[in-house]
């Protein structure tokens, strides 16, 4: 499992790298999984709103109302029918990547298991209310999935009366059950979103909206597809007769010959096996759960940063329970403390100036904590011997540093780039440690703890507390959001600093090139 | 100044993306039923009559209800199962007992049994017992029926509309 997983990730990688190259960071569509499947399902709300206005509930006028809107009025409402088609599919396509990414970057266990349990009653939600749309066209196509479908629901045996028998003959089927199914229709998205909402009550700050640029190209595609190639009907249902060939949909009806052909039974336990299963995915072994952040109270001074940076609502501020003189502290959910460390990067008494045996910032990481860090600057100092000396601070989700090492470049691993402190940099660089410090991570808007990059950057640009101060010769900073594709380019990163620094020995520090230097990103 | 060669390589991979979407929306085709065949679906809800008949309580028996119980009456609520045969041709090609449905057995059985057959004409002999007879079937339905290809024969059944309901 961990290498389909770690095989996975590369691929992940290695195609958001190749949609970098062609996207702006902030519009990768695969950066943008979850905002999309938003963006398609208020298109698919939006145009279904407005189909429903021409749609009749009755048995026998509901294919003509569908073909009236296809055929009569195909500018408006066919075009309106076909974008609720193809978002729908495309929904479920984004929904299925965005659920394998989240695999794929372990990004399930421990305290997200809560998004991605309330995120599988969504995926069946989403299938619900799919398959309930394709009934309503009562096409050949809705007749067979309307009989599949209630003759699956029927091999559950909950049901008194077979469903299927609904579709036994034109006299069998009624108005009212036909109605049943368009308040189903509408009634299981409504819930699905409800369950979006419940999923994202652990995330802060939530990406719900794609990029405008990205929603407006991602708009005008499938308007273009809803002209070039309208969605259409399959022809009027007809229980006298058996539809022979149909035009699947393959995102939402593959598994549909599949229930035909097998034993009820057997697609029932496999369907609830598969959903238990999904739903147990986060407690399967092997259970990692490093320690969450500790607060330490000595050192906290209720400032609130690692309250606003932290990305997975983890941290609140609580009235001071300690008696000395300031308003707040923080506190630390376990439960939902993922433990990448950006709380202790926020953290401003988290600076490796202060005595070595005193480094306790007042929020840390127990198990990879800034004390710790500081002495593997120290002993990655040590071992270098060739100038210019560079240390590379690196997440663990960026670039490999493994075989990054040699007597003119130290790598000094971190949970999380938004992990280190920007006084970190100051440190090496004052404290004569290494000429130049390299900071690299995942690619950008592809962070692993969502804001991890950003934040740091946003520190090293003195755009976010705790800033970088300004007596840091800011060219001997190089910043590589990469991800774990680019290794390359951070030994040619390495290679043009290596150079850059040996031509330009700083005599006075703090006042050379203005801005920090970011080499660009995957 | 807008890169062209971004906004080309843009388009080409939103292009790509919904083509994929419109094409699998609705191809490839499948058939899901020979198409020379035809079908007939054999489907009903019946409740066979209960394992005991009802019987009228005895005034000792009233007495010892709860007043807000007491009826004259009382009913057993588990049925007997249907047994159900079918002959298509002469050929026997079901015969089953259908059990109650519900956890006290006292809901209706359930049949829903589906056949291709060849197009043309059949002659189907349907028989139900629901009283806990064996073979004395309480009701029997033979039939000459023509079918073509790709058409679909529904029979049902309700005991008071007079036994076997063949649409078609």
């Amino acid at each position: 499992m961990e290498r389909i997983k770690s095989a996975l990730r590369l691929a992940f990688a290695a195609a958001e790298a190749r949609l970098g190259r062609l996207f702006p960071p902030a519009w990768n569509p695969l950066l943008n999984l979850g905002a999309l499947g938003f963006f398609f399902y208020w298109i698919v709300t939006v145009s279904g709103i407005y189909i429903y206005v021409f749609f009749d509930t009755g048995v026998s006028q509901a294919y003509s109302s569908v073909e009236y809107m296809t055929r009569d009025q195909w500018f408006a409402a066919g075009v309106m029918r076909s974008l609720h088609r193809y978002a729908s599919d495309a929904l479920v396509s984004v929904m299925a990547l965005h659920l394998l990414r989240e695999f794929a970057l372990d990004r399930y266990r421990g305290a997200r298991w809560f998004s991605w349990v309330s995120g599988v009653p969504v995926v069946v939600l989403v299938y619900v209310a799919g398959i309930t749309g394709y009934w309503l066209v009562w096409d050949r196509l809705a007749q067979y999935v309307a009989t599949v479908s209630a003759e699956w629901l029927d091999a559950a045996g909950l049901f008194g009366e077979p469903i299927a028998r609904n579709f036994l003959s034109p006299q069998h089927l009624s108005d009212r059950f036909f109605s049943l199914l368009v308040f189903l229709h509408i009634a299981v998205p409504l819930v699905a979103l409800l369950l979006l909402w419940v999923h994202l009550q652990r995330i802060a700050r939530p990406r719900i909206n794609p990029p405008r640029g990205l929603a407006a190209g991602v708009l005008a595609a499938f308007l273009a597809l809803a002209l070039v190639y309208p969605a259409k009907s399959q022809g009027p249902a007809d229980l006298l007769s058996v539809p022979t060939e149909i035009g699947l949909d393959w995102f939402y009806l593959p598994l549909f010959p599949v229930l035909e052909r097998l034993p009820g039974p057997l697609t029932w336990s496999a369907a609830l096996a598969v959903f238990a299963m999904f739903v147990a995915i986060p407690w399967l072994p092997p259970m990692r759960r490093p320690k969450p952040a500790a607060v330490d109270l000595a050192n906290c001074n209720g400032c609130g940063r690692c309250f606003a940076d932290c990305p997975y609502n983890a941290i609140t501020m609580v009235a001071r329970s300690d008696g000395r003189p300031f308003s707040s502290e923080a506190r630390v959910d376990p439960a939902l403390c993922v433990s990448c460390g950006i709380c202790a990067g926020a953290c401003p008494t988290a600076t490796p100036f202060r005595r070595r045996a005193g480094l306790h910032p007042g929020i840390d990481l127990p198990e990879r904590s800034l004390a710790a860090l500081r002495e593997a600057v120290h002993a990655a100092a040590a071992r270098l011997t060739a100038r210019p000396r560079i240390l590379v601070f690196g997440c663990d989700f960026g670039p490999p540093l493994g075989g990054l090492e040699s007597p003119q470049v130290g790598v000094v691993p971190l949970v999380c780039s938004g992990q280190l402190p920007p006084s970190f940099v100051d440190y090496v660089l004052s404290r004569d440690l290494a000429e130049g410090v390299v900071l690299t991570g995942c690619a950008e808007y592809a962070c692993h703890n969502r804001f991890g990059n950003e934040w740091a950057k946003a520190r090293m640009a003195r755009a976010r507390d705790p800033h970088l101060r300004e007596r840091v010769p800011r060219h001997r900073l190089r910043i590589l959001w990469a991800g774990p594709l680019g290794y390359g380019r951070l030994r040619e990163t390495l290679d043009s600093f290596a150079r850059e620094l040996a031509l330009t020995a700083d005599p006075q520090p703090g006042k050379r090139n203005p801005s920090v230097l970011e080499t660009g990103h995957a | 100044m807008p890169d062209v060669g971004r906004w080309f390589g843009q388009s080409l991979i939103l292009a790509g993306f919904v083509t994929v979407i419109g094409f699998f929306s609705q191809r490839p085709t499948l058939v899901v039923f020979p198409p020379d065949r035809a079908q007939l679906v054999v489907s009903f809800a019946h409740g066979a009559e209960r394992r005991e008949a009802c019987r009228r309580l005895t005034p000792q028996e009233i007495a010892r209800l709860p007043p807000q119980q007491r009826r004259p009456n009382t009913c057993e609520r588990e049925r007997l199962p249907v047994r159900l045969v079918l002959a298509i041709d002469g050929n026997q090609v079901f015969d089953g007992v259908l059990e109650p449905t519900g956890i006290w057995g006292d809901g209706p059985s359930r049949a829903y049994l589906k056949f291709a057959l060849p197009p043309g004409r059949h002659h189907l002999v349907l028989k139900l017992e629901d009283r806990g007879r064996g073979d004395a079937f309480a009701y029997v339905s033979e039939r000459e029926i023509e079918l073509g290809a790709g058409r679909r024969l529904a029979v049902d059944f309700k005991a008071d509309a007079g036994g076997f309901l063949f649409y078609g």
